[in-house]
């Protein structure tokens, strides 16, 4: 058997995993990284996109969704603390959709504005989340 | 001895007295089940996130963050998280008894305190007895955002940073089961931490991928909101469960009043029939 590590995904509203993985890749600051057991102290941002967990020799692959948070691995453990989390089944494709023409046209009409920070980081959640509904459909269609 | 008709609107305004706490009793049991699945939705957040912030604290690394850093205490903050209506027992009552003895052993001490006030109740209470009220959050309702009492929390804590407070506590009502309600006083800043479950090599530091100040900082200050957050959430958990707790027995107390009203109704009742009839006999025999 694989060796595993504890990983728990937690999200200001729920706890979305809990539970040991052989494998776990997250959407970091600089590039997505791919963590195994035994990997040194690491603490990170992570920015709108996914986080798979493999568990049970490889043979289970799991999706979440995050919006964003801090990542914290310990050789044994790695905690996810997420802004807000979905399982990536539970996504909204054209609730996304919607979220990302809203951004784009608020971008659109205020430039310039106070706001701007946080309508953009509105546009890359929403891209984010359209990009792995994306990558959801093109598994199932394999 | 009062008549019959003024016991009986006696009786008929506890009776409604009593709808009215058999509602609220209702209204609270529903509102209290909300509470506590709220509560114990943010608790896996708060759990995680205080084992990185221990983590954190047991790390080597090359700049101590002011947050963990004790020095001399020269003045304390103090956030007191009431509810903001009433009618619920003892709850608020217990709380500030709890607030005041330890604002007593800060001023023996000579601490000078300031009071963060959230909910309505307590600003009352400290308005009244002039306590030194920085910043107050009231009305938040049943389903509190954290944005609400952001403004205020950063308040706290850029003084805190600033060397305007040394000591950072919060008091709130510690939910232990529907019956019993505990009030706690929990220091937030210097933070406080055990020693971590998980085995930690003797010196290690972290690799921060970003700028590493800036992630510390933002991670602390998310463990403390999350720490204020649980303690407000906590603390509606508690209000509605006092509440219930409080409206059962006011409305069993007003079952009793009725029961007595009712005694007394009839025995009222019994000798003017009595009377009348000794009367009448007393006429009859006269005749």
């Amino acid at each position: 058997m694989a060796m595993t590590m504890q990983v728990n995904i937690v999200s200001a509203e729920s706890e979305m995993y809990s539970g040991v993985a052989e494998m776990i890749f997250a959407p970091a600051e600089l590039g997505e990284l791919g963590i195994m057991p035994r990997h040194s102290a690491l603490l990170t941002h992570i920015i709108p996109g996914e986080v798979r967990v493999v568990s049970n020799d490889g043979k289970k692959e799991e999706s979440y969704y995050v919006s964003g948070g801090i990542l914290e691995v310990q050789p044994h453990i790695v905690n996810i603390l997420a802004d807000v989390a979905y399982r990536a089944a539970d996504l909204d494709a054209a609730a996304a959709a919607a979220a990302k023409k809203r951004a784009e046209e608020e971008l659109e009409k205020n430039q310039g504005d106070i706001n701007y920070a946080a309508v953009k980081a509105e546009l890359a959640e929403a891209i984010a989340q359209l990009r792995l509904i994306e990558k959801i459909r093109k598994k199932k269609s394999l | 001895m009062a008549t019959g008709k003024e016991i009986r609107t006696q009786i008929s305004s506890v009776k409604n007295t009593q709808k009215i706490t058999r509602a609220m009793e209702m209204v609270a049991a529903s509102k209290m089940r909300k509470a506590q699945d709220r509560m114990q939705a943010s608790r896996p957040y708060a759990k995680i996130i205080s084992k990185v912030a221990c983590h954190l604290s047991h790390a080597s690394s090359e700049c101590r963050h002011p947050y963990m850093i004790a020095r001399k205490v020269n003045k304390a903050a103090i956030i007191v998280v009431s509810s903001d209506r009433g009618l619920c027992g003892g709850l608020n009552i217990n709380l500030f008894k709890t607030v005041i003895g330890q604002m007593h052993t800060w001023e023996q001490e000579e601490i000078e305190i300031d009071v963060c006030c959230i909910g309505k109740k307590a600003s009352q209470f400290f308005g009244r007895i002039k306590a030194n009220v920085v910043t107050q959050v009231t009305g938040l309702g049943d389903t509190p955002y954290i944005m609400d009492v952001l403004d205020s929390v950063l308040l706290l804590l850029s003084d805190y940073k600033e060397g305007k407070i040394d000591k950072l506590c919060i008091v709130y009502n510690k939910f232990v089961n529907t019956m019993t309600q505990e009030p706690v006083l929990y220091q937030l800043l210097p933070l406080k931490f055990g020693n971590p479950k998980d085995e930690m090599p003797a010196h290690w530091d972290y690799i921060y991928e970003s700028e590493s100040k800036e992630l510390v900082e933002e991670l602390l200050n998310r463990y403390i909101e999350s720490l204020v957050y649980q303690a407000i959430v906590e603390n509606i958990a508690c209000e509605q469960s006092a509440r219930m707790v409080a409206m059962k027995s006011a409305t069993d107390n007003a079952g009793d009043m009725i029961d007595s009203l009712e005694l007394a109704y009839n025995k009222a009742r019994q000798a003017a029939i009595t009377q009348e009839l000794s009367e009448i006999v007393g006429g009859a025999a006269a005749v």
